[in-house]
C-alpha cells in the first residue's frame, strides 16, 4: 500500500495585484485502493490542489507538505513526480505540435518505467486501451491533442492513466464538457485502471453525476481553500440535493 | 489581389518581437543594418509610382525585373521589397563588388545516367532555365567564369547524383550550375554546400518534358559563410519537380528558389527546413509561377529558431496567371520559436488572376515551444531535455522524411540533434 499525504498545505499564485492565497491549509490522506472525491464550488481551490500536486510552476507552496510514502513530493521536479507514481489527468490537456501520440506514449512509458516497454505487448496494450475508450485507431498517428475535441482530449488523458499505471491518479474535472456517453466511457476507463492495479484516486469535480459511475469512498467539500466538510458517499448525495449554498452562506 | 501578412499565431506578444532592434511585430520595418531605413515605404514603390525603375509595379510578382545584365539592376539600398529583411552589410559585398574569388570546389558522385561537365558561360545551356531576378544574382551570373552542367540523360531511370560544393575561403566568389533533366529521366540530385565561402550562386534547373527530378540543396556551411543562391527551375510539360531545401549553416543564407511552369500538366513540390541559431540570418524567398494550365504546386517550409538574434525570413510568392486555368496550389510556412530573442518573419503572397482554378491556399503559423508544452510532457515523466527534443524532432521530421535518401536523412537527424544539444549548453 502507498500513501499520499497532504498536510496543512498553503498555496498562493502571483497576480497583478500581488500574491493571492488560494489554498489555506489543506490536509488530506489518500491510500492506494481508495477513491476520494473533492467537490466544491468554482474558485474553491480544487484545481489548484491538483496542479500543485503535479508541480505546475504557477503555484507557490508557502507552507505545508506533500509526501508520497514519506518522500517529499514538493522537492521533486515535475517529471520526477510522474516517475514516482503521480498522474494528473488535466482539465485542459495541452496540444503538443510535432509529436505523435504513438511516440509520446512510448516515450512517457519508457520514462516512467525506466525501461522501454516490450514492443509486442506495448502495441497490443495501446490498441486495446484505445478500443476500450472508443478512441479511433488513427489517433495514434496524430499529434498529441492537436485538433482533438474536448471529449477526445479527456479520453486520451484516461488512456494515459490506463497505460502508465500510476500509484495515484488525480482527475481534474475530467467530467467537464463530456456528454453522458463519453462520461460513461471515461469512467469505465478509470474503474478499469483502479481494478487493474493498486491505485488511489483523487477525483476532482464540480458535479455529482460522475459519482454515479465512479464510486467514492470519501467525499471532501472544498470551500474557499479549505476542506469545509468530509464524509462518505452519502455526502455527495446530500450535495446533489442541496448544492453548495449551505457552505457559501456560512462562508459569507 | 495580393494578400500579404506577417503571421503570428496565438501568443503574438510573446514571440520575441522586441528582441531585435528596429523590427516591429508587423515586420514592416527594414533591417536596422541597412542605411536610411524607413518604415514608410521602399525605394521600389516610389520609383514605380513615377513609372521609373523596372516600369512595372511591384504590386504583382509578375512585374519583377529580370535581366542578365548587372547594370539593369540599381544599387541596393535595403529598402527594396525583396531586400527589406536582408541585412546588406552582412552580404560580404556580393551586391556591390565583383565576386572574383575562387568559387567553391565542385566534386561529384554520379550513378549511371548522370554526367557532369564544366563549360564556359557561353554554353547554350547557360541561361536555358534561369534569369537573374535581383542584383546579387546578376552579379554572380556575370562574374562566374565557368558553369557546372549536370545532365540526367533522356529516359534514364533512378539516377543519383551528389555534388559537393566545398567553400574555398571567404573571398567573395560566384558559382554557376545547370541541372538538366532530359525528357522522361528520373532522378535525384543532392547539392551539398560545406566549408567556408562567400558566394553568389545561380543554379538553373531544366526539367524537361515528362522528367521526374528531385533536387535537394543542403546548406551545411561553416558559421562564417555568406550564401546568396538563386535556384530557378523551368518545369516543362507533364514533368514532376521536387525541390528540397535544408539550411542549417552559415552566417547569412538567402535562397530564392523558383519554379516556373513551361508546359501543362506539370507538378512542383517545394519543401524546406531551416534551423537558425543565435545571430544567424536564414532567408528563403520562393516563387511559383503558374503560367500554364492544369499544373499543381505544393509548398511547405518549416523552421526552428533558437538563441539571441536568430532571424529567419520566409516569403512565398505564388502567382496564378490568367492562362493558368485548372491550377491547384497550396503553400505553407510553419515556424517554431524555441527561445527568447529569436525572430521569424513569414509572408505568404498569393496572386490569382483567374477564377477557373481547382484550388489555391496559403497558411503561416509561428508558434512557440512554451512552458505549457513542457509542463504537459514533463508531467508524464519525460525530462525537459527529452521533451524539447521530442517536439523539435517531430516538427522538422515532416520535411526530412520527404527527402528519400536514407544517408542524408540520418545525417540531417544528427544535425538536428547537434543543434538541440547546443541550446542545452
Amino acid at each position: 500500500m502507498s500513501t499520499l499525504e497532504i498536510k496543512d498545505l498553503h498555496v498562493s499564485i502571483d497576480t497583478e495585484q500581488g500574491s493571492k492565497e488560494i489554498l489555506k491549509g489543506v490536509t488530506l490522506t489518500i491510500n492506494t485502493g481508495e477513491t476520494h472525491a473533492i467537490m466544491g464550488p468554482n474558485g474553491s481551490g480544487k484545481s489548484t490542489l491538483a496542479s500543485t500536486i503535479a508541480g505546475h510552476p504557477r503555484y507557490n507552496v508557502t507552507s505545508g507538505t506533500i509526501t508520497l510514502d514519506g518522500e517529499d513530493v514538493l522537492a521533486m521536479s515535475v517529471d520526477a513526480r510522474a516517475r514516482a507514481g503521480l498522474f494528473l489527468a488535466m482539465q485542459y490537456p495541452v496540444e503538443v505540435p510535432g509529436v505523435t501520440m504513438t511516440n509520446f506514449l512510448r516515450t512517457a512509458k519508457t520514462a516512467i518505467d525506466g525501461e522501454a516497454p516490450s514492443l509486442r505487448h506495448w502495441t497490443k496494450d495501446v490498441k486495446s486501451a484505445m478500443a476500450g475508450l472508443k478512441i479511433d485507431a488513427d489517433f495514434a498517428g496524430r499529434n498529441v491533442n492537436e485538433g482533438f475535441s474536448g471529449g477526445e482530449k479527456k479520453r486520451v488523458e484516461i488512456l494515459q492513466l490506463e497505460l502508465f499505471k500510476p500509484k495515484f491518479a488525480i482527475l481534474d474535472e475530467t467530467d467537464s464538457g463530456l456528454d453522458v456517453d463519453a462520461l460513461k466511457v471515461v469512467s469505465e476507463g478509470v474503474n478499469r485502471a483502479a481494478e487493474g492495479h493498486e491505485m488511489g484516486t483523487l477525483l476532482i469535480t464540480h458535479y455529482t453525476r460522475i459519482l454515479r459511475y465512479i464510486k467514492p469512498d470519501f467525499v471532501h467539500v472544498f470551500v474557499d481553500g479549505r476542506v469545509a466538510e468530509q464524509g462518505g458517499p452519502d455526502l455527495a448525495d446530500r450535495l446533489e440535493e442541496e448544492g453548495y449554498d449551505r457552505f457559501l452562506a456560512v462562508g459569507a | 489581389m495580393t494578400d500579404t501578412a506577417t503571421a503570428f499565431s496565438g501568443e503574438k506578444a510573446r514571440i520575441g518581437a522586441p528582441a531585435i532592434a528596429g523590427f516591429t511585430e508587423e515586420g514592416e520595418n527594414l533591417s536596422p543594418l541597412n542605411e536610411d531605413s524607413s518604415p514608410l515605404g521602399g525605394d521600389a514603390s516610389k520609383a514605380h509610382s513615377h513609372g521609373a525603375g523596372a516600369g512595372v509595379p511591384d504590386s504583382s510578382r509578375a512585374g519583377r525585373l529580370t535581366s542578365y545584365r548587372l547594370e539593369d539592376f540599381k544599387a541596393l539600398t535595403g529598402r527594396e521589397e525583396d531586400w527589406r529583411f536582408t541585412p546588406l552589410k552582412r552580404l560580404g559585398g556580393l551586391h556591390k563588388n565583383v565576386p572574383a574569388g575562387a568559387a567553391p570546389i565542385v566534386t561529384s558522385e554520379l550513378s549511371d545516367g548522370a554526367t557532369v561537365e564544366t563549360v564556359g558561360m557561353d554554353d547554350v545551356r547557360v541561361g536555358s532555365a534561369g534569369i537573374p531576378e535581383d542584383r546579387v544574382a546578376a552579379n554572380g551570373w556575370n562574374a562566374a567564369k565557368e558553369a557546372t552542367v549536370l545532365t540526367l540523360g533522356a529516359n534514364a531511370e533512378n539516377v543519383k547524383a551528389t555534388l559537393t560544393l566545398t567553400g574555398a575561403g571567404l573571398e567573395a566568389s560566384a558559382q554557376h550550375m545547370v541541372i538538366v533533366a532530359e525528357p522522361n529521366s528520373r532522378g535525384l540530385v543532392v547539392i551539398d554546400h560545406v566549408g567556408s565561402a562567400v558566394v553568389a550562386e545561380n543554379i538553373e534547373i531544366d526539367v524537361q518534358d515528362g522528367a521526374d527530378l528531385t533536387v535537394v540543396s543542403v546548406q551545411a556551411w561553416e558559421d562564417d559563410s555568406i550564401h546568396a543562391s538563386s535556384q530557378q527551375a523551368k518545369v516543362s510539360k507533364d514533368a514532376q519537380f521536387k525541390h528540397i531545401v535544408v539550411t542549417f549553416g552559415g552566417d547569412l543564407v538567402r535562397l530564392t528558389p523558383s519554379a516556373r511552369f513551361a508546359g501543362t500538366g506539370a507538378k512542383a513540390e517545394m519543401f524546406g527546413l531551416y534551423f537558425a541559431d543565435a545571430g544567424q540570418h536564414l532567408e528563403h524567398r520562393l516563387f511559383v509561377d503558374h503560367a500554364q494550365p492544369r499544373c499543381t504546386s505544393n509548398v511547405l517550409y518549416k523552421g526552428a529558431l533558437q538563441g539571441k538574434d536568430a532571424h529567419t525570413v520566409w516569403v512565398g510568392d505564388v502567382l496564378i496567371r490568367k492562362e493558368a486555368e485548372g491550377t491547384d496550389s497550396y503553400e505553407a510556412n510553419r515556424n517554431l520559436v524555441l527561445t527568447d530573442g529569436a525572430r521569424a518573419d513569414s509572408v505568404p503572397n498569393l496572386e490569382i488572376e483567374t477564377g477557373l482554378i481547382e484550388g489555391a491556399g496559403h497558411a503561416s503559423t509561428t508558434g512557440r515551444f512554451d512552458d505549457q508544452h513542457l509542463f504537459y510532457l514533463m508531467s508524464r515523466g519525460i525530462d525537459e531535455k527529452t521533451a524539447r527534443r521530442l517536439v523539435v524532432r517531430g516538427f522538422l521530421n515532416e520535411i526530412i522524411q520527404k527527402i528519400g535518401v536514407e544517408e542524408l536523412q540520418t545525417r540531417l537527424n544528427e544535425t538536428v540533434e547537434a543543434e538541440l544539444a547546443a541550446t542545452e549548453n
